[in-house]
């Protein structure tokens, strides 16, 4: 599926967040947001999912090329999992195919085949509680995964781990990007994270949010591995580029504090 | 390093300074308690250092308990209150429930909701039993209404409240998945606001009971409180603590039904 976002404009009452974002996603496709705190990238994230309406512009959803079996084509990962505390790991996943016309062995079948695709088969009668936070945000990917998504929508999924769980993580959604060719929306604020995985990073001004550049890393997502010279460049350009509206938005921070 | 240290001055312990702060239930202790309050009831009885008149020995109590219960009345009067207490409780929970899901997930409830129940909620209840008692007559549904409208307004803020304390993420997590409307009340919403909602209920449990009991002593042939004002008419303070003795063990059976609920519903805490 391919997605156009047209235009996007958003404002907070008197705050303008978003300005004017143009750029298309397509098919297979990996795009990372990425920019200084405040510059808006959960907010466009938030409007690409359809889950705040954008005061201007719009998404479009170019074509209805949806993966066999998608029962939800924008879907998302939420950086704090929103997983229910009083369900199971498979109930978690569950709840999200429990409204659709699917027989219960056709459910089970695919909370199981998801939760071989993130190796939590094990932990299927877990609570989230019982969880560390690797397995929850696994959790919240393989709940996603179970909708079959087109896009899969991705706020800053690592930024409530360890730096070790994030580094097990990261290979992780690496790994399944190159093997599926899933499209994907992922915010983050980390250079490393966004060059390891997108094959476009979106880097946006400061407030309001609009496109500063628009970043192609053309390394194949399957060879690209941590510390490579390529890779280790492109983050150099990224941090060069977004190098002084992080500096301006942290000292706008400490301004307000 | 630290050998240098040990070498230098004569080394001194590090204090322990996170001690209290960190009560300890204690069964024992507080059976024990029970029995050394009753001992002490007894012994001044006993002694005759508390007036038998005044205030009867706890022995003089068990045997008043024992007579209601052989001669029957204690059930009279017991199933008259409970059928008060319950059928009071659930229609006061019932519509409390209602409107507090209502005003808490709706904002053409919310503001009207908030402000009448602000201002009616600190109406002592009991006040109203008259004004019931005209509209609904002297027989029981004056009584089940002043239980109901007691229960009503604590199930209402609780219910609210506990909607209100519903992370917004999972709700959000709900509606990205498209999940309808009613699944993410069934779902989410519901078993969310559940901990409050549970909490409220030992709130309003306690009302009823004391609403209840006032009711009963305004205009009850049967009742624990009717009982016990009786007994107070008459001078007969045993059998009118063996009525408090009962209110006790009804609140503590209201309270331990309580407690097997929230363990049922929210065992996944």
């Amino acid at each position: 599926m391919r997605l156009h976002i047209k235009n996007v404009s958003h404002s907070y009452d008197q705050v303008e967040a978003l300005r004017d974002i143009d750029f298309g996603i397509e098919p297979g496709e990996v795009v990372a947001l990425i920019g200084p705190s405040g510059c808006g990238k959960s907010t466009l994230l938030s409007i690409i999912g359809g889950l705040l309406k954008p005061t201007g512009g719009e998404v479009l959803m170019c074509d209805q090329a949806k993966p066999e079996g998608c029962l939800n084509p924008l879907t998302y990962v939420f950086q704090d999992f929103a997983l229910l505390p009083w369900r199971t790991v498979a109930g978690n996943i569950s709840l999200v195919l429990e409204d659709h016309a699917l027989s219960k062995s056709e459910r089970d079948e695919r909370i199981a085949e998801v939760l071989a695709q993130t190796n939590l088969s094990d932990f299927a009668d877990a609570y989230p509680k019982q969880l560390s936070g690797g397995m929850k945000q696994r959790v919240g990917i393989a709940r996603a995964l179970s909708v079959r998504p087109a896009v899969l929508l991705m706020d800053e999924p690592l930024s409530a781990l360890d730096a070790q769980t994030r580094i097990l993580l990261l290979d992780e959604f690496s790994d399944m990007f190159a093997r599926t060719g899933m499209t994907a929306v992922y915010v983050t604020h980390n250079l490393n994270e966004a060059v390891r995985l997108a094959h476009k990073v979106v880097a946006l001004r400061r407030r309001p949010g609009t496109i500063k550049e628009i970043h192609s890393i053309d390394v194949p997502i399957k060879d690209r591995v941590e510390g490579m010279p390529e890779l280790i460049a492109h983050e150099q350009a990224l941090w060069a580029l977004i190098r002084d509206e992080a500096i301006a938005a942290d000292k706008e921070l400490e301004h307000v504090a | 390093m630290s050998r240098d240290v040990e070498q230098g001055a004569p080394a001194s312990l590090v204090r322990f300074r996170a001690t209290g702060f960190n009560p300890k239930s204690n069964p024992v202790a507080a059976w024990a308690s029970f029995v050394v309050v009753i001992a002490l009831w007894q012994l001044g009885s006993s002694t005759g250092f508390i007036s038998e008149l005044a205030m009867p020995s706890p022995v003089a109590v068990a045997k008043a308990l024992w007579q209601l219960i052989v001669s029957g009345d204690l059930w009279l009067h017991l199933g008259a209150s409970l059928q008060r207490l319950v059928g009071g409780w659930i229609m006061g929970t019932v519509a409390g429930l209602v409107v507090g899901f209502l005003v808490g997930m709706f904002t053409w409830a919310r503001s009207p909701g908030v402000a009448l129940v602000s201002a009616l909620f600190p109406i002592p209840k009991i006040a109203l039993l008259p004004l019931f008692i005209i509209w609904f007559g002297i027989g029981e549904p004056s009584k089940f209404a002043t239980i109901a409208f007691g229960v009503f307004f604590p199930t209402v803020i609780n219910t609210f409240g506990g909607v209100d304390n519903v992370q917004r993420n999972l709700i959000r997590m709900g509606q990205s998945f498209d999940l309808p409307m009613t699944s993410v009340v069934r779902k989410i919403i519901l078993p969310g606001a559940l901990p409050t909602i549970l909490s409220g209920f030992r709130i309003s449990s306690s009302i009823a009971i004391i609403l209840l009991i006032a009711a009963e002593m305004i205009g009850a042939q049967y009742g624990i409180g009717a009982l016990i004002l009786a007994a107070g008419n008459l001078y007969q303070t045993d059998q009118l603590i063996a009525g408090v003795v009962v209110l006790s063990l009804m609140g503590l059976c209201v309270s331990w039904l309580l407690g097997r609920l929230d363990r049922w519903l929210l065992g996944w805490r």
